[in-house]
């Protein structure tokens, strides 16, 4: 047991230094250098060397590489481009503002998912089942951009129940950030809930149509008992790594949401440093994307092991 | 006589084949829907520059943000440009960057994952770990660096999207090769001698081949929210190309107005992506494969 988590987290840290490797070569291989795309017609002569030896360019690759991997670690990501600013100090408040959005989000979305998947499929094909999962599939494949304008044409502007923009600064409390935050959260729960109801709704079908349910109903066991004694507690561990999925899936959908919204969180600060071609933010930037889709996946991987036995038995014997 | 029946059911030809599994899918009533949304829009992107009843990039000051009339049907945007004819125009560069990227996703995945499987070992390990690894950054983060480098013309796109969501078929690709690779028709292939290409083109593909498939589809309609997300970033296809992201991102700070010329685009797209989702998802239930339980990777 001890071994197999050991060696989970030993994948999850070699998948981390190959996205490190990539997003490094990526950047290398790809036409210009970071001080040439920000420094754009200027980069020539004085200004070009300057820049090349404030970010340390003018050494070889691997050494760049070696230096950089040994400062990430440490949490030291060096200076971005345009702000001058070392990117520990941007990323900050961003990771705190998305941290924020996120969790509203996961924790309106789960419950309510449970519920929803539950509901449609106790009631597979009946109208709940029908008029719930019409709705999902909407939810779900609509682009977050739509059906975050959707919402702020229809609650901000035609309504007027709630502001459509964010407008505060980056480093806002976290009081004064909560009322902006509502729209954001429902767009973003929004689909999460969809994605999560669908899985939960077939993972319950599954068990609900096995053996030992049957015969759970043929000894006469009332129905709710079975439902949440014998169903609900085989269907939902599957669950856990699908939902998993989806929530490090959603990291790219946040980004386009916190644009609409002009949230402060860390997907606007993709679109910025990306539109400022500020190249070692964008480096920063992937690692720690990468870094919370890795954990995510690590933390379902690990409770799916802790809480079902079988699969214990089952992973060691392989 | 028993040996005759096997003999003609495998003579039936292609064509047979797939009107049958076209019947199955528009058979149900969410499959039907998503076959004729589909249909609608791939005839609206081929006779679209025909019927267009305005020039699309004719900008006209006096016309600004008309309210739809008789004349200007869904209404003029903020340049005075006829939005109806924009719409109707908007889903042919998405329609077909996505569809060629598609393609190429599947061929490139599908390929690479039944190579792994069946090769498996250290090659299959390496592989794997760098088909992670990649999964591991957000899509939106590579695409948006690749186009901001290398630009956003047509011939970066497919490629660069085709890669993006490739990775993902290699999985599926590689997980139906495993449940093959085991069948005594592979063990006596080998057996034979038969390389390993052989036993690819003869043995593996005719099998997952329906998984894949499946799969392409699904990353079709996935592709085109992603392009049309770049697109409404500004990363994407460039103006004045109508396209329904960058119609909805130009429009939405006029919405408070002028709701008309952002909701044309907004049903152009959701009717297009949902249609593409639910043929996918009847094309996976008339092949028999259960993909409910899947999470987007």
């Amino acid at each position: 047991m001890l071994f197999l988590i050991i060696k989970r987290i030993l994948l999850g840290l070699i998948t981390l230094f190959i996205v490190s490797l990539i997003t490094f070569v990526g950047t290398e291989i790809l036409p210009g250098d970071a001080c040439t795309t920000y420094l754009e017609r200027q980069a020539f002569g004085e200004q070009l060397e300057a820049c090349y030896r404030r970010l340390g360019l003018n050494v070889p690759a691997y050494e760049r590489y070696v230096s950089w991997a040994v400062n990430a670690i440490q949490g030291d990501f060096g200076y971005s481009l345009s702000g001058e600013m070392p990117i520990k100090e941007v990323l900050g408040p961003r990771i705190k503002n998305s941290l924020v959005l996120a969790s509203a989000a996961i924790f309106i979305g789960i419950p309510i998912a449970l519920i929803l998947g539950i509901v449609t499929a106790l009631w597979r094909d009946k109208l709940p089942d029908v008029a719930i999962s019409t709705v999902t599939i909407f939810a779900m494949t609509i682009p977050e951009f739509i059906s975050a304008t959707l919402l702020i044409l229809i609650i901000a502007i035609w309504l007027e129940w709630l502001p459509g923009i964010v407008i505060v600064p980056t480093d806002v409390s976290l009081l004064e950030l909560l009322p902006n935050i509502i729209l954001p959260v429902i767009a973003i729960a929004m689909i999460m809930t969809a994605h999560m109801a669908r899985m939960v709704r077939s993972s319950v079908i599954q068990v609900m149509a096995s053996e030992y349910v049957q015969m759970a109903i043929l000894k006469g066991v009332p129905y709710w008992k079975m439902v949440f004694k014998h169903v609900l507690p085989n269907a939902l561990l599957p669950a856990i790594n699908v939902v998993a999925l989806t929530i490090a899936w959603l990291l790219g959908g946040v980004v386009v949401t916190e644009v609409v919204f002009n949230y402060p969180g860390l997907g606007r600060l993709v679109i910025e440093s990306i539109s400022n071609r500020d190249l070692p933010t964008v480096q920063a930037l992937a690692i720690i994307l990468a870094s919370i889709y890795v954990s995510i996946n690590l933390l379902a991987d690990l409770m799916t092991l802790m809480l079902n036995p079988r699969l214990k038995t089952l992973q060691i014997r392989k | 006589m028993k040996l005759d029946n096997i003999y003609q059911e495998e003579k039936k030809s292609n064509f047979a084949k797939v009107s049958e599994i076209i019947i199955t899918m528009a058979s149900r009533p969410s499959g039907f829907i998503g076959l004729s949304i589909l249909i609608f829009h791939v005839i609206l992107a081929f006779i679209s520059p025909y019927v267009a009843p305005y020039d699309f990039k004719a900008i006209n000051p006096t016309l600004m943000l008309q309210a739809p009339s008789a004349e200007y049907w869904f209404g003029t945007d903020d340049l005075g440009r006829d939005v109806f004819t924009r719409t109707i125009l908007g889903g042919r560069t998405a329609l077909t960057i996505t569809f060629f990227g598609s393609l190429i996703a599947l061929l490139w995945g599908g390929l690479l994952g039944i190579f792994c499987g069946l090769v498996g070992g250290k090659t299959d390990d390496i592989v794997m770990r760098i088909v992670d690894a990649f999964l591991s950054i957000p899509w939106i983060l590579a695409m948006l660096l690749i186009v901001s480098l290398l630009g956003t013309s047509t011939e970066v796109l497919i490629p660069a999207l085709g890669f993006f969501y490739g990775k993902g078929i290699v999985r599926v690709a590689r997980a139906a090769t495993h449940d093959v690779i085991a069948k005594d028709f592979i063990v006596s292939a080998r057996a034979r001698g038969h390389s390993n290409f052989s036993i690819i083109w003869n043995e593996i593909i005719p099998n997952v081949r329906d998984a894949i498939l499946v799969e392409g589809a699904m990353r079709w309609s996935w592709m085109l929210l992603g392009f049309s997300s770049l697109s409404f970033l500004g990363f994407g296809v460039s103006p004045p190309t109508p396209d329904w992201g960058l119609m909805i991102s130009n429009a939405r700070g006029l919405m408070s107005f002028a709701y008309w010329s952002v909701i044309a685009p907004i049903v152009g797209l959701s009717s297009l992506i949902i249609g593409i989702n639910l043929t996918a998802d009847a094309f996976a239930k008339a092949l028999g494969i259960d993909r409910s339980t899947k999470a987007p990777v």
